[in-house]
């Protein structure tokens, strides 16, 4: 087919069929009032009238009580891990070399844990119940963005007590 | 409270998916990519466009590649009056299934016909590739078929 030249390309055998996706995503306010506390390098919760509970990021509602969620909460840049994994799978995609710690950290005066990638410690040396602080990006590279957040990594404090954290699992 | 307090993201989600196309696609795509249009021979001598690998009516398998075109008649064709951002034009075209002069079955591509008006089934038109520096095998190494005889739009 291609016998006019002597430097054509080979026959084709792969095809490349992407199939994507654009979308428009809004967080909502509740949310939205968390990505814009990352882009100021600070953590914002949102606590529920009637349970008292502090959800981070909230949703802006109380899922257990039904009622919106509208005192605004500054939480603490240091939490507690209260469980966690560590990734030694390496998958399509992946930004982060292996072996890392993905763990979920329950910040100080929150009552909802989130995912965290922990980093500044050995991979045989996380536990539960470790103490850790966040680590943000130079303050000129904050964007109402997780990726504000570069990662936890250990604070020289003793571990938490199980009771403190064994609802949160 | 106001929209305006909630953020606003454009986000792409894609799965870069490949696949390979197997010894007769792979013909058919390596044609396109060289500017030829190949049909592949089925039972009782019939040109399957598109080629396939088995013949759609026996499951035998399909003989020789056969050059097919470059001209082709419209058997049937559907208006977009508005394309939308992945359609293979961005101004208003025509599905079209064409059946290229030495086949026997119709292929789907567009036509780019000017307009509704300007396209009739039973038109004849000729094959528009892109530019040999564009093409990769694929589909798209055709831009449209356009009238015969004419500029197209």
């Amino acid at each position: 087919m291609s016998d006019e030249t002597t430097d054509a390309p080979g026959p084709v055998t792969m095809l490349a069929t992407p199939i994507g996706l654009d979308f428009d995503f809004t967080p909502g306010i509740a949310q939205s009032k968390f990505l814009r506390g990352l882009e100021q390098g600070k953590f914002l919760g949102q606590r529920c009238p009637v349970c008292g509970k502090v959800y981070v990021p909230s949703r802006g509602s109380c899922p257990t009580d039904g009622v919106p969620t509208t005192e605004d909460v500054e939480l603490s840049n240091v939490g507690t891990v209260t469980t966690y994994c560590v990734v030694n799978v390496p998958f399509a995609g992946q930004s982060i070399e292996i072996p890392y710690i993905c763990a979920q950290i329950l910040l100080d005066g929150a009552n909802l844990s989130f995912m965290g990638l922990l980093q500044e410690i050995p991979t045989d040396q996380i536990r539960m119940g470790m103490r850790v602080e966040a680590v943000w990006v130079e303050p000129d590279q904050l964007t109402p963005s997780l990726a504000s957040v570069r990662y936890f990594r250990p604070v020289d404090e003793p571990d938490a007590d199980y009771e403190t954290y064994k609802e949160y699992l | 409270m106001p929209e305006s307090e909630a953020l606003h993201a454009e986000h792409h989600l894609e799965y870069p998916y490949s696949r390979s196309v197997g010894p007769v696609i792979g013909a058919f795509l390596t044609g396109l990519r060289d500017g030829k249009l190949f049909g592949v021979t089925g039972a009782g001598g019939t040109v399957i466009v598109p080629p396939t690998e088995y013949d759609p009516t026996t499951g035998d398998d399909t003989g020789e590649m056969v050059e097919v075109g470059p001209g082709g008649v419209v058997e049937s064709w559907a208006w977009v009056s508005h394309p939308l951002r992945k359609h293979p034009l961005q101004t208003p075209f025509a599905w079209a299934l064409i059946r290229l002069d030495g086949a026997d079955t119709a292929m789907l591509h567009v036509v780019d016909a000017g307009g509704p008006d300007k396209l009739a089934t039973g038109d004849r038109v000729t094959v528009k590739y892109r530019p040999a520096s564009e093409r990769i095998g694929a589909m798209a190494d055709i831009e449209a078929f356009v009238p015969e005889g004419g500029a197209g739009a």
